[in-house]
C-alpha cells in the first residue's frame, strides 16, 4: 500500500506560497536557461557545420590520422582508391576524385601583424565539382599548373596581402592571389586553395594527404568502406563527408559543452541553495503539520517523500520556465568565429527533444539535491516536539 | 477486570526528558487501567505531565520503563513504522488547536487518515460524508479551515479522529481554545462518540466544566496519579 501524502497537499502548498515558489523556481529557471541554451548553441553549430558536407562525398585519410594535416596517403594507395567501382564518373570520363595535399603555411594577421598558421589545400581538377557549396566571390579560380591561389572568405578578411592581385610567399615561392571564395561557413572558408601538383612540388611532398571522391550513390558507402578499410595493404580510413566534418567540429563542440556544463554546475549551486532555503522555511512553518501527519500514522518515509516531491516540483517549474525561455532563442540567428578554423559561422540555437529532456532532468536534480537536507530534517522531527511547534 | 476489556493498561510507567545532560523526571511510576468504552478526564496543574502521559498512551512518545498496553497491544515492543501503522488503526487525535491542514478542505482533512487504509476513493467519499454529517458539517464539505470557526474546525478534527473507526480517542485540551458555547458543543459531540459509538476517550483538560462531562476523573500532580 502506498502511504503517500496526498499530491494536492504538496501542490497547494507550493501554490499557497506562490511568490516564494516563483522566485525560487525563477533562480533555477535561469540556470536551466543557460544549461539548455549552451546545448542548443552546440547543436546549432554542429548542425550548420555538418550541413555543409555532401551526403555522397567520401574522405579517405590514413587510418588513425585524426586530421588531414597529419595524414599521408601514398600515391599507390590513392591509385587503388581512384579505381573503385563505387566512384562516380564526371565530365570527360574521369572519376570524380580529388587527390589533395594539406599543409600549414604562415600568414601575417592584418590587425596585429602576428604570423598565424593557415591551412593550405592543394586540390585536383575535380576538387571544385566535389564542393558545390563553394562559390567564387571575387576574381576567378586558379589555373591548373600555375602558381596561383584562391583564398577563403574569412581568411581574406583577416590576413594581409590576401587581396586579389597581390602576391603571397610560402613554400619557397611567390603565389598570385587570383580569387576569393566562400563555402557556407564550412572549414574551407578559412583555407587557401591551390593546384595540388603545384603545392606538392613546392613542399616537396610525394604523397597525398587525403583523397576526396563522389559516390555513384551514398548507399554504396558501407561497401566501399568495408573493402578499403579491410584491405591490409591500404591502412586507410573511409568516411562520409558529414562524418568527416562532424569529427572536425568535435573540438569546438566539446569546448562549448564543457564550458556550458561548468557554468551550469557553478550557477546551479546558487539555485540549489535557494531551493534549500525555501524548503527549510517550508519545513519550519509546517512543523506542526508534519507532527500531525506523523501522529495520524504517516511514516517518516512518507514525510521525506512528500517534501522531496515538493522540491522536485519546484525544480520542474523552474525547468519548464527555463526551457520555455531557451526556446525563444531559436528565433535568434547568430554569426560567430569558428575557433578551430577561424571562419565565420552562421548558425541558430537549435532545440531538440533531447535537450528538453536533459534540461528538465537537470532541473529535477537541482530540486532533489536542494530539497534533500530539508526533507531529511522534516522526516527526522520528533512527533511530540513537532506538535509543540503549533 | 479481564485484559480484553481494558483499553489501556499501564504498570509502573516512568518517563523523563533529557535536557542538556540533565534528566528531568516527568512521570514517575504511573499505574493505571482504563476500561474499554470509558470517558476519562485527566486533570492537574500545568507541567504535571498530563500531555506526556496522553502522548505515551497514543503512541507518539516512548516511555523509559514500565508496561504499556493499549487496545491489547504492547506498543513498547513496536518499531517506529509498526507504531505508525498501529496509530493509524487504533487512535484518533483531537488537538487543542485542531491541527487541520490549512491547504486541504474539510472533506480532504477528514479523508487524510483513510489514505492509510486500503479503501477505494468511492468508499472513502461515502465514509467522509457520513462523518461530516455526524458532526453537523455537511454544508461545509468544501470549506478550508480558514473559512471555518474554531468550533467548526474542532468538529472537522473530531470527524477526522473517528473516520478510521479507532477504539481510542485522545484529546489534549480539546476546548482550550474555544468559547463557552463552542466548548459545550464539542463536549456534547465527544459524549456522543463515547455513548453512541462506544469510543474510549481520554481527555486532558484544565476546565472543571469539561471534566464533569467525563465519567471518570484522574488527577496528576508532579508526575504522580493522586487519586
Ligand atoms: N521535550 C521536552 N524536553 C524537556 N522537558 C519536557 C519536554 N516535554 C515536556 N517537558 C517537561 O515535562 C513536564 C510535563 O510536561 P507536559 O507537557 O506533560 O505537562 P502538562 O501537564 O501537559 O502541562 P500543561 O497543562 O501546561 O499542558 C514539564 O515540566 C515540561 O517542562
Ligand atoms: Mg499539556
Amino acid at each position: 500500500m502506498i502511504r503517500a501524502i496526498p499530491f494536492s497537499y504538496t501542490l497547494r502548498n507550493l501554490w499557497t506560497r506562490r511568490l516564494t515558489t516563483l522566485l525560487t523556481a525563477g533562480g533555477m529557471a535561469l540556470v536551466v536557461f543557460v544549461f539548455a541554451a549552451v546545448q542548443m548553441l552546440d547543436t546549432g553549430l554542429r548542425q550548420s557545420l555538418i550541413a555543409t558536407g555532401q551526403p555522397d562525398n567520401v574522405h579517405v585519410t590514413r587510418r588513425g590520422a585524426g586530421a588531414e594535416i597529419s595524414s599521408i596517403v601514398e600515391r599507390a594507395q590513392a591509385a587503388v582508391v581512384e579505381t573503385q567501382p563505387e566512384i562516380a564518373i564526371g565530365a570527360g570520363g574521369l572519376g570524380l576524385v580529388s587527390k589533395e595535399v594539406v599543409v600549414l603555411i604562415t600568414l601575417p594577421k592584418r590587425d596585429s601583424g602576428v604570423a598565424t598558421n593557415v591551412t593550405a589545400r592543394g586540390v585536383g581538377t575535380a576538387g571544385f565539382a566535389l564542393r558545390p557549396q563553394l562559390r567564387v566571390l571575387e576574381g576567378r579560380a586558379f589555373q591548373p599548373g600555375a602558381s596561383e591561389v584562391m583564398i577563403g572568405a574569412s581568411i581574406a578578411r583577416r590576413f594581409d596581402g590576401a587581396a586579389v592581385g597581390s602576391q603571397l610567399r610560402f613554400g619557397g615561392r611567390e603565389w598570385q592571389v587570383v580569387g576569393h571564395f566562400e563555402a557556407k561557413g564550412s572549414a574551407y572558408d578559412s583555407e587557401v586553395w591551390a593546384d595540388a601538383e603545384q603545392l606538392q612540388q613546392a613542399f616537396r611532398r610525394n604523397a597525398w594527404s587525403s583523397v576526396v571522391a563522389r559516390l555513384v550513390d551514398p548507399a554504396l558507402l558501407p561497401a566501399l568502406k568495408a573493402r578499403l578499410e579491410g584491405d591490409p595493404r591500404l591502412t586507410l580510413d573511409v568516411k562520409s563527408e558529414r562524418e568527416f566534418f562532424e569529427e572536425q567540429s568535435k573540438a569546438l563542440s566539446n569546448f562549448i559543452s564543457y564550458l556550458g556544463l561548468t557554468l551550469s554546475v557553478i550557477f546551479s549551486v546558487g539555485a540549489m541553495i535557494g531551493a534549500a532555503i525555501t524548503m527549510y522555511a517550508a519545513v519550519a512553518t509546517r512543523t506542526a503539520e508534519i507532527g500531525t501527519l506523523r501522529a495520524l500514522g504517516f511514516r517518516r518515509s512518507s514525510i521525506l517523500a512528500g517534501f522531496l516531491l515538493e522540491a522536485v516540483l519546484l525544480g520542474l517549474v523552474g525547468g519548464i520556465c527555463g526551457v520555455a525561455l531557451a526556446s525563444l532563442m531559436q528565433f535568434i540567428q547568430i554569426s560567430t568565429l569558428n575557433w578551430q578554423s577561424f571562419s565565420e559561422l552562421a548558425f541558430s540555437f537549435t532545440l531538440t527533444p533531447r535537450i528538453v529532456a536533459t534540461s528538465l532532468l537537470f532541473a529535477v536534480l537541482m530540486g532533489l539535491v536542494g530539497g534533500f537536507l530539508p526533507a531529511v530534517r522534516a522526516a527526522r522531527l520528533g512527533i511530540v516536539d513537532a506538535l509543540r511547534a503549533a | 477486570m479481564p485484559q480484553s476489556e481494558l483499553a489501556v493498561s499501564i504498570h509502573h510507567l516512568v518517563k523523563s526528558y533529557h535536557r542538556g545532560g540533565q534528566v528531568v523526571p516527568v512521570l514517575s511510576d504511573i499505574t493505571l487501567d482504563i476500561a474499554a468504552g470509558e470517558f476519562v478526564a485527566l486533570m492537574g496543574p500545568s507541567g504535571s505531565g498530563k500531555s506526556t502521559l496522553l502522548n505515551l498512551i497514543a503512541g507518539i512518545d516512548r516511555p523509559d520503563s514500565g508496561e504499556l498496553r493499549v487496545c491489547g497491544t504492547d506498543i513498547m515492543a513496536l518499531n517506529e513504522a509498526e507504531l505508525a501503522d498501529w496509530r493509524a488503526g487504533h487512535v484518533g487525535f483531537i488537538f487543542q488547536f485542531y491541527n487541520l491542514m490549512p491547504v486541504l478542505t474539510a472533506f480532504e482533512n477528514v479523508e487524510l487518515p483513510l489514505l492509510l487504509t486500503g479503501l477505494g476513493a468511492r468508499d472513502r467519499r461515502e465514509r467522509v460524508g457520513v462523518a461530516l454529517n455526524m458532526v453537523g458539517l455537511s454544508d461545509r464539505v468544501d470549506h478550508y479551515p480558514s473559512e471555518l470557526s474554531g468550533g467548526q474546525q474542532q468538529r472537522v478534527a473530531i470527524a477526522r479522529a473517528i473516520i478510521t473507526d479507532p477504539e481510542i480517542l485522545v484529546a489534549d485540551e480539546p476546548t482550550g481554545d474555544l468559547d463557552r458555547v463552542s466548548a459545550e458543543d464539542i463536549l456534547g459531540l465527544m459524549e456522543r462518540m463515547n455513548q453512541e459509538l462506544g469510543k474510549t476517550i481520554i481527555m486532558v483538560t484544565h476546565d472543571p466544566h469539561a471534566a464533569q462531562r467525563a465519567r471518570l476523573l484522574k488527577h496528576l500532580d508532579k508526575g504522580v496519579l493522586v487519586d
